[in-house]
């Protein structure tokens, strides 16, 4: 038995020593994500369209080491401690969720490595703690919230419901939504995180006599709220951010989201041609449709693909001017970075339609033109 | 079977041996990794001292967990924002010294675990773990919905807390903090065991009436040991935040009270190194498991289930036999 | 706030209390028959409503995906408790903790594994949606006006079935005295069996019912679990008439205590700060109740003394 403790031990060390060290001009990406547990969706999402970009564009000193961070903070920065000092990568990326990147973003960005940030862009990382070594590839957290507010004022709502859990994008996903709002709001509701009924909140609605409802529910909360919704006899036009109207829960909605506007920075039917390249060279590769979350990983990697052509990665002033210029085709059109290396984009309205069997959503107007965000005038770099 | 006593030194010596040999191939994530599993076996420590000798099944000790972290996150924020934790009654700034934020950890934790352990002991059995999980929740919730610090995005501090002589940055010096505490846990917790304390105690968690017949009150004994416990691992939640340089409501989740918990009954219920083998061996599994394959859960999830099928006591228990009755 | 909405509210949280009841009643079943804690309740759940939405997008009938939820949930109960919870029995409630947290792990990636990681479709069928007017004119769903009769009716006949029927009385003699009822001729690792496949079939039909309304997704089984573990523990352990009080105690307190508390609050401070205490306070409100519940009544309220 002791010698099974020795075996044991040996086995571990010999497993930790395999990890091989690259050839000096490879560029090593570590890429962390959610690959486990109930969020595992998005990540797989993103992953898979940054290995797409990556594989399409033929090169092979681009290595990508991918780990899975269960949704838990302290793994993530674990992770990332680990493929700073392990794996010696060069550019991080992948993680999902603001909390997470809340607790990684700064350590790494201080550590002196890149991270391009393929969702969530928490409010702090844009104003006081932005950083040159942080770019952010999908959004501002904020973004789409404006675009509702903006999207809610021309279509000429007087007295709107908003709706979010409680927490700190839930706060900023009403304020972003009030920022470009000006008629009234009927009520301003926070929910239980991870709440999954509804019904409270439907009677609110319906006892709040207003004209829409704007509500940010993420994940299996907005998948709960929307089929509860439209069995409750409501009315009210609802709206909201392409996240509870994505390509890979909106089956699992249904029929209760048809007809639902939401905002969203992409969609599979933009008219350009890199955007039909991709949707079409996705569904070939994995016999699926891209979500916006593919979107943006597949972003991600043609963005570090362009700087890497451009710079070397040892000498990180000319390779962050490379990521910052952004000198990429993206899938959603118009694309450049503002002062704090957050996108300037437009903004769409999306309504859900159904296209045969599947649901899906389709382009019915742009509601912010070149949108940058409010956090930049904070952000001193 | 092997002697536990020899059991024990190897662990210590894998402790020492792992980070020298880390240090020498210039794999430093080693060390972190390690040092991950360090802190996870003091919570454990903690944990220990009232499931193993108070018998207190306590599903909610991630409340200390998480307390000791937001005392580290809470006092470090102020230090690095360069504003006052209260201005009133008198100015508390906030800090950067290890050694304090420590001391108000286990302060905290202490209060804490007095209220908990006095408010839970009314109860047994399983109403105690249901009513240990419950406040863990009510802190758990709290905590996200408490915009002052982070809410859920929890609070990031950027420069790892200093020790006196040290530099706490350089992965083997916080190692070497960290293990130091384990060992001062370790040995203040085969001390306790021993004393009178201790061995009432233990009377108390086999036959609570026969103890209350000479004298001793019982339910007060295990109050101590709950506070005691929940101290313990409070400390280990500082250095948990201070080692991830960040902390978040996660370190109050069930899931977190659960993980504390599956380290002690793995390695060994109230055995003096079954909480440290239970971690080293978690820790192992979650990060070579997670290389397999995506459902990695699965494996991890067997190898528990095998562990309790397969015998009584946890890893020690399976390799060394049966505690000795010796004192 | 309107006379109309408060009534709503209360239907909103009698619904939810009788869905709580069908998961605590299994769980708190299992515990008073057998001594176990059983976390992987949850995943029953989980399993219920999978093979719920799996049988519904394959034959498009809800009756059938109900039913193919009971029989997935039954026979993985059952399989359950032949292959390992049988062993744990013997065993203290630690190992129980470990051995049952294990298969949540298990169950939940095993799921996953299956299914994708992607939530599934289910929803009602057409004859039960749409909303009906109540007395005082009440809009309200018709599904959930069903899902209170369902839940209230499976209460009634648990009762029956535990006071009237031998298999009751075997159950409740299992409660107070095992190796009596052994003694008696009772197979008891058959009565375990049936005890466990019934709650897990009870769970299973809570997760295909709520899960019409909601996500179907890995990990939903979890937060129901705390709550039905809350429910039990409120109730007194063992104790079915305490499960259905507790389930529509805590039921009542998450649905009300949100909007009456920030109401509440209201008349004290602005109405933002009142919103974001109020949330915070009402997220915890049902650990509140268990807790001074506990310290009123060490054992819940109807469970018997230690």
């Amino acid at each position: 038995m002791k010698m099974g403790n020795f075996a044991l031990m040996g086995a571990i060390i010999s497993a930790i020593s395999v990890f091989s060290s690259a050839a000096a001009a490879d560029t090593k990406v570590g890429m962390i994500t959610t690959l486990s547990g109930g969020g595992a969706g998005l990540g797989i999402d993103v992953k898979d369209g940054f290995m797409l970009a990556i594989k399409q564009s033929g090169r092979s000193d681009i290595k990508v080491v991918i780990e899975d961070d269960q949704r838990k903070p302290d793994v993530a920065v674990q992770l990332a401690d680990k493929m700073i000092q392990s794996e010696k990568v060069d550019v991080l990326t992948g993680i999902i969720w603001s909390n997470l990147a809340m607790a990684v973003v700064p350590s790494v960005t201080t550590q002196g490595k890149i991270y391009l940030s393929p969702n969530a862009g928490p409010s702090p990382l844009a104003g006081k703690g932005c950083h040159p070594n942080y770019f952010n590839v999908a959004w501002q957290n904020d973004s789409l919230h404006n675009g509702g507010g903006a999207y809610a004022q021309s279509a000429g709502y007087k007295n709107v419901f908003i709706m979010a859990p409680n927490y700190p994008a839930g706060t900023d996903a009403l304020n972003g939504f009030k920022a470009l709002f000006e008629g009234d709001i009927a009520a301003e509701v926070y929910t239980k995180l991870g709440q999954t009924d509804y019904a409270a909140e439907i009677a609110q609605i319906r006892a709040s006599e207003a004209d829409a409802v704007y509500f940010f529910l993420p994940g299996g909360m907005g998948i709960s709220f929307l089929k509860q919704y439209s069995g409750s006899g409501v009315d009210i036009p609802v709206v909201g951010p392409a996240f509870s109207f994505d390509q890979g829960i909106l089956q699992a909605v249904g029929a209760a989201a048809l007809g639902v506007r939401n905002t969203s920075q992409w969609n599979k039917d933009l008219d350009t041609t890199t955007n039909k390249a991709f949707v079409k060279s996705f569904k070939a590769e994995y016999s699926r449709l891209p979500s916006l979350y593919a979107s943006q990983g597949f972003d991600t990697a043609n963005l570090l693909i362009s700087a890497i052509e451009a710079a070397d990665i040892s000498d990180i002033e000319a390779f962050r001017a490379a990521l910052k210029s952004a000198n990429f085709t993206s899938v959603r059109g118009d694309f450049k970075f503002g002062k704090n290396n957050h996108p300037i984009h437009d903004v769409y309205i999306r309504e859900v339609i159904q296209e045969g069997d599947i649901f899906t959503n389709k382009i019915i107007g742009k509601v912010l033109n070149d949108h940058g965000d409010p956090y930049s005038k904070d952000c001193k770099m | 079977m092997i002697n536990e006593k020899y059991f024990n030194s190897v662990i210590v010596l894998l402790l020492l041996l792992v980070p020298a040999w880390a240090t020498a191939s210039d794999e430093p994530f080693t060390i972190t990794l390690i040092t991950r599993a360090v802190v996870f076996s003091l919570a454990a420590v903690g944990l220990n001292i009232a499931l193993g000798l108070g018998g207190l099944v306590s599903l909610g000790h991630a409340v200390f967990f998480g307390l000791g972290g937001y005392a580290m996150g809470i006092l470090a924020f102020h230090a690095q924002t360069y504003s006052a934790l209260f201005e009133w009654p008198f100015l508390i700034e906030g800090t950067k010294s290890m050694p304090l934020i420590w001391l108000v950890a286990l302060i905290f934790c202490s209060i804490a675990a007095s209220l908990i352990g006095f408010l839970s002991l009314r109860t047994s059995g399983v109403y105690f773990i249901m009513i240990t999980l419950a406040f863990g929740q009510m802190f758990y919730f709290f905590s996200i919905s408490w915009p002052k610090y982070g809410g859920e995005d929890g609070l990031s501090i950027y420069v790892r807390n200093g020790f006196p002589g040290l530099n706490t940055l350089i992965p083997l010096h916080y190692y070497g903090l960290c293990l130091v505490m384990l060992f001062l846990a370790l040995w203040f917790s085969a001390r306790l065991k021993k004393s009178p304390f201790g061995l009432a105690l233990n009377a108390a968690r086999q036959s609570p009436e026969r103890v209350e017949t000479v004298g001793l009150n019982g339910k007060r004994l295990k109050l101590i040991a709950f506070v005691i416990s929940g101290a313990i691992t409070g400390l280990a939640g500082a250095l948990f935040a201070d080692l991830n340089r960040f902390v978040s409501p996660t370190m109050f989740s069930w899931q977190t009270s659960g993980e504390i918990m599956i380290f002690v009954i793995i390695g060994g219920v109230g055995r003096l190194f079954g909480p440290v083998t239970g971690a080293l061996v978690f820790v192992s599994l979650e990060h070579f498991l997670g290389g397999i394959n995506d459902y990695w859960h699965v494996y991890l999830g067997l190898f528990l289930l095998g562990i309790v099928l397969l015998g009584k006591g946890g890893l020690v228990g399976i390799l060394c036999g049966k505690e000795k009755i010796n004192a | 706030m309107s006379i109309v909405l408060i009534a709503e509210q209360i239907l909103n949280g009698l619904q939810f209390g009788v869905m709580l009841f069908l998961m605590a009643a299994g769980l708190t079943l299992i515990f008073g028959v057998m001594g176990l804690i059983n976390l992987a309740h949850g995943s029953l759940y989980m399993i219920g409503a999978f093979a719920a939405a799996a049988v519904a997008s394959f034959t498009g009938s809800f009756i059938l995906a109900l039913i193919g939820a009971l029989t997935a949930a039954a026979i993985a109960g059952a399989m359950v408790e032949l292959l390992v919870i049988r062993r744990l029995y013997s065993k203290d409630h630690l190992d129980q903790v470990l051995a049952t947290f294990a298969l949540i792990l298990i169950f939940s990636e095993g799921t996953r594994w299956v299914f994708g990681s992607f939530p599934l479709f289910l929803d009602i069928p057409r004859y039960l949606s749409g909303s009906v007017e109540l007395p005082g004119s009440i809009q309200y769903p018709r599904y959930r006006l069903v899902l209170i009769a369902a839940g209230l009716l499976i209460a009634a006949g648990l009762g029956l079935l535990i006071t009237k029927t031998r298999l009751g009385i075997q159950i409740r003699a299992g409660e107070n005295d095992r190796e009596m009822i052994a003694a008696l001729g009772v197979d008891i690792s058959r009565l375990y069996t049936l005890v466990f496949a019934l709650g897990s079939a009870l769970a299973g039909l809570a997760g295909a019912l709520v899960g019409a309304i909601q996500s179907v997704q890995v990990g939903m089984g979890e937060p129901v679990l705390i709550l039905a573990f809350v429910v039990i523990v409120i109730g007194g352990i063992g104790s079915i008439k305490g499960a259905l009080i507790g389930a529509l105690l805590v039921g009542m307190t998450d649905t009300l205590g949100d909007i009456f508390l920030v109401e509440l609050l209201k008349l004290f401070t602005d109405p933002s700060t009142a919103t974001s205490i109020g949330s915070s306070i009402a997220s915890m409100a049902i650990y509140l109740l268990m807790g001074a519940v506990l310290v009123w009544r060490p054992s819940g309220l109807f469970g018997a003394s230690p």
